[in-house]
């Protein structure tokens, strides 16, 4: 009850407040719903605005991903072309699996003759030594049947080799038979130890004095082995110095000379020279003019201009005058 | 009668001379009696005699001096501190050739044992003489003066190159050239001493146009003289790919091969070692021997030897085949695999038993094709035994190591490679079993082979790290199989199934 009557009591402030609190409200109404409309509408926009973004992106990326599987098919085109022609290059000249097999084989057969070949080179040698050592042996045994030729068997006496109780004589026998007797000069055939040379023979020792009215075997040898010594006469000749001197002089005349033609002294001397032109002014018909008397093309079409060069240079008074200042016996032609 | 009696006394005075220094000389070719003879003070006394005015005993002393000299190096040396080479050196010019031969004797005999007697040589200014002996009309001088300056430009290379500036190079090409057998060979001797030490000398020679004189003489049917020739040409090619080039191009191919089959060892060896040096440089050279038929010659010498003799033609196969895989499969196709093994097996050398598994190795290890034409002959278990052998020296244990590593990198043919599972040391049982794993996975007849030689059972017994390169290759081969079989066959299986036995309660 006193709660009610309470209330009561507050009931007009309530009222006004009440009021007051609404009016508030809806003076604030307007504004705040434009505010919430705005912020949403935004809002709004923003979502509205990721979602472009991201689709967008998604068909980039489609689009990016179609775009490059179509260029790739040409680059897996262009990929199988290299892949087989470097397949083919290196199986063709890097690492040729079937010139190395024929390679293989080659060397294989070259082998083969190679080895026959020495193998027949090794059996001539064998053969050649075996025949030398049986010659020697041959020799030897020759030589032994001319040592001991008195061992052959004679009419009365049956040599050593040729014993009654055989078939037939031995070998040997028919070899001392055959063989001529060997002479002793051939045993007198030794290496001889080596001699010392003396070339000043000393005289002999404690040899008798010749009888009778001889000289001294020394001052003999002495005189007899003298050297020769020649007189003055023979050794120098009469001329010799002067003509030494004038041999001297000829020559180092002859070595400073620049050519051996004697200088003529006139014109008259070299009257009836023949002219040797040079090589490189003749032509076919005699002597080329370009170069000497005209400096022109001869072709006129290769020429540049149709009319004459110009000399620009002045000529030179003096030059005029060559040949023609004493006489006109100079005259050039 | 008193000049009589005093020309008498001066003769008998000769007379003993004489016979002093012949006896001297005999006495001193014979070994036993030269230490006395140098107790006696023989080479004081035989010094003033090589100054006498009789010309045979002046060559007589010299004689006998150089047998003494020729015995050891401490009388050698005495000659050298006795002065005698300069009165030597200074008398060689105006003697006649028997005394000439006698002084290059001396000299030789005095150089030939160590470089400091021929330094001595060399500065008592004896090459120049020796030079001049070089240019004399008579062979035996001639050779006696080659001999010396081969002996003193043997040691090393200022020696060398110090009777090269005497001006001896030319003389000696053109001593090659002479008629005498012997003279030839000491020169081409003399040369392969000089050119041997430095490429720079070995040019000198070339230079000198001695090629082609060598190149010529290799026909020669003296078996000691092609030895010094083939001797000279390996010097001289040895160096740089220019002289190997210039050797070649003398067109010593295939006349050298015909020096292989030779009944000369010495020959044979050289020859060979001629052709190694050629081969080792570059790969068109090795190309050349090869088409010039080389390896088959070179096999064929190897199949015929015993001992070093075959060391430069193993070697010669090794340097062709490590060029390139292509000579290597050409070596091969030359059945060069079979005489390799059985140096390898035969030999008691340890060099040559090196040189063999290094040349082995280098002619597997290219391709899988080579690594199973190595592994067909059977050769990769006596690789591993000589590896494992405690007796073996440390260069051929490394030598066969490599070989080994390097042939089972390319190796595809498991039935050489199931003997090995079993003894390998692990370094060696990591190869091979990465090659099993290579090969399994895609064989199934080989996993069955595999299964039935005991290779998966030795496989499971092989204690490795986790996470080593092994246990994955373990792994891998582990896969290949059901996993009841390798539970079957992994180690302790036995024991397993009988505790499940024990520790099953029977189903009644």
């Amino acid at each position: 009850m006193a709660a009610l009557a309470r209330l009561q009591a507050r009931l007009s402030g309530l009222r006004e407040e009440y009021f007051r609190r609404k009016r508030s409200a809806d003076e604030d109404r307007k504004i705040e719903y434009k505010a919430a409309v705005k912020i949403q509408s935004w809002f709004r926009g923003c979502r509205v605005r990721a979602y472009l973004r991201y689709l967008n992106r998604m068909v980039v990326f489609i689009q990016k991903w179609w775009r490059g599987y179509r260029s790739r098919r040409y680059f897996r085109k262009m990929v199988e072309i290299q892949k087989r022609w470097r397949g083919y290059y290196v199986r063709k000249y890097i690492h040729n699996y079937h010139a190395l097999k024929k390679y293989l084989e080659a060397v294989s057969v070259n082998n083969e003759i190679v080895r026959n070949e020495l193998q027949e080179y090794a059996e001539m040698k064998e053969n050649e030594k075996k025949r030398k050592d049986l010659e020697q042996k041959e020799k030897e045994k020759k030589y032994q049947a001319r040592k001991m030729h008195y061992l052959l068997s004679t009419e009365q006496i049956a040599g050593v080799y040729n014993s009654p109780f055989r078939k037939s004589p031995d070998p040997m026998e028919l070899l001392l038979r055959k063989s001529k007797p060997l002479s002793h000069r051939r045993q007198q055939i030794c290496p001889r130890p080596p001699t010392f040379s003396m070339p000043q023979a000393l005289p002999p020792i404690g040899r008798q004095k010749p009888q009778g009215p001889f000289r001294d075997t020394a001052e003999v040898l002495q005189q007899r082995y003298k050297p020769v010594e020649p007189t003055l006469q023979v050794a120098a000749s009469i001329n010799s110095l002067l003509e030494k001197a004038r041999e001297e002089m000829k020559w180092e005349e002859w070595r400073n000379r620049i050519h051996d033609n004697e200088f003529l002294p006139f014109s008259s001397y070299h009257k009836n020279e023949k002219y040797n032109p040079s090589i490189h002014r003749s032509g076919k018909y005699g002597q080329e003019t370009y170069g000497v008397k005209h400096f022109r093309e001869v072709q006129p079409k290769k020429w540049v201009a149709d009319k004459d060069f110009q000399t620009v240079l002045p000529s030179i008074v003096l030059f005029e005058k060559f040949g023609k200042t004493y006489s006109r016996a100079g005259q050039i032609v | 009668m008193s000049q009589r009696q005093v020309l008498q006394v001066f003769e008998q005075y000769q007379r003993a001379r004489t016979q002093f220094v012949q006896q001297v000389a005999e006495l001193a070719a014979r070994p036993q009696n030269v230490e006395t003879l140098r107790n006696a003070g023989v080479i004081s006394l035989l010094r003033p005699l090589l100054l006498d005015v009789a010309p045979n005993i002046q060559h007589t002393a010299a004689l006998a001096l150089g047998r003494l000299a020729n015995y050891n190096d401490d009388l050698a040396e005495a000659v050298v501190k006795g002065d005698i080479l300069p009165q030597l050196v200074c008398s060689l010019s105006e003697q006649n050739r028997f005394y000439k031969k006698a002084a290059a004797f001396v000299l030789r005999a005095v150089g030939k044992h160590s470089p400091q007697l021929a330094q001595a040589i060399v500065q008592c200014g004896a090459l120049e003489m020796l030079v001049i002996c070089l240019e004399d009309f008579d062979p035996g001088v001639k050779e006696a003066a080659s001999w010396a300056l081969g002996y003193i430009a043997r040691h090393n290379e200022e020696l060398s190159q110090a009777v090269v500036d005497a001006g001896a190079v030319p003389l000696l090409v053109l001593c090659i050239q002479e008629p005498e057998i012997a003279l030839k060979r000491i020169a081409a001797s003399t040369l392969s001493d000089i050119s041997k030490h430095s490429p720079e000398l070995a040019q000198t020679v070339v230079d000198a146009g001695a090629i082609a004189h060598l190149a010529q003489m290799i026909l020669n049917p003296d078996a000691k003289l092609k030895c010094q020739v083939l001797s000279a040409l390996s010097q001289i090619a040895k160096h740089s790919v220019d002289l190997a080039e210039l050797v070649v191009e003398a067109e010593i191919f295939p006349v050298v091969l015909t020096c292989l089959k030779d009944s000369d060892d010495c020959v044979k060896k050289n020859g060979a070692t001629l052709i190694t040096e050629i081969a080792k440089h570059t790969p068109e050279l090795s190309q050349l021997i090869v088409n010039a038929g080389g390896v088959a010659a070179v096999i064929d010498c190897i199949g015929s030897c015993r001992g070093t003799v075959r060391l430069p033609g193993i070697m010669m196969l090794g340097y062709v085949a490590v060029h390139s895989e292509n000579l290597s499969m050409a070596v091969i196709v030359s059945k060069g695999i079979p005489p390799l093994c059985a140096c390898l097996i035969e030999e008691h050398e340890d060099h040559i038993k090196a040189a063999a598994a290094w040349a082995l190795g280098q002619i597997g290890r290219h391709t899988p094709e080579h690594a199973r034409a190595v592994a067909v002959a059977n050769v990769l278990p006596t690789l591993l035994a000589m590896y494992m052998d405690t007796h073996s020296s440390g260069d051929l244990q490394m030598k066969t190591k490599k070989a080994l590593k390097n042939i089972l990198q390319k190796c595809t043919y498991l039935p050489a490679l199931e003997p090995l599972l079993h003894d390998a040391p692990p370094n060696i049982m990591k190869h091979i079993i990465g090659q099993f794993s290579k090969v399994l996975p895609h064989d199934s007849k080989a996993r069955r082979l595999f299964v039935t030689t005991g290779g998966l059972k030795k496989v499971q017994e092989i204690k490795a790290e986790p996470g080593s390169l092994l246990q994955e290759y373990i792994n891998t081969i582990n896969n290949c199989y059901p996993e009841e079989i390798v539970r079957y066959y992994s180690p302790g299986y036995s024991e397993m199934l009988l505790e499940r036995v024990e520790n099953y309660h029977p189903v009644l």
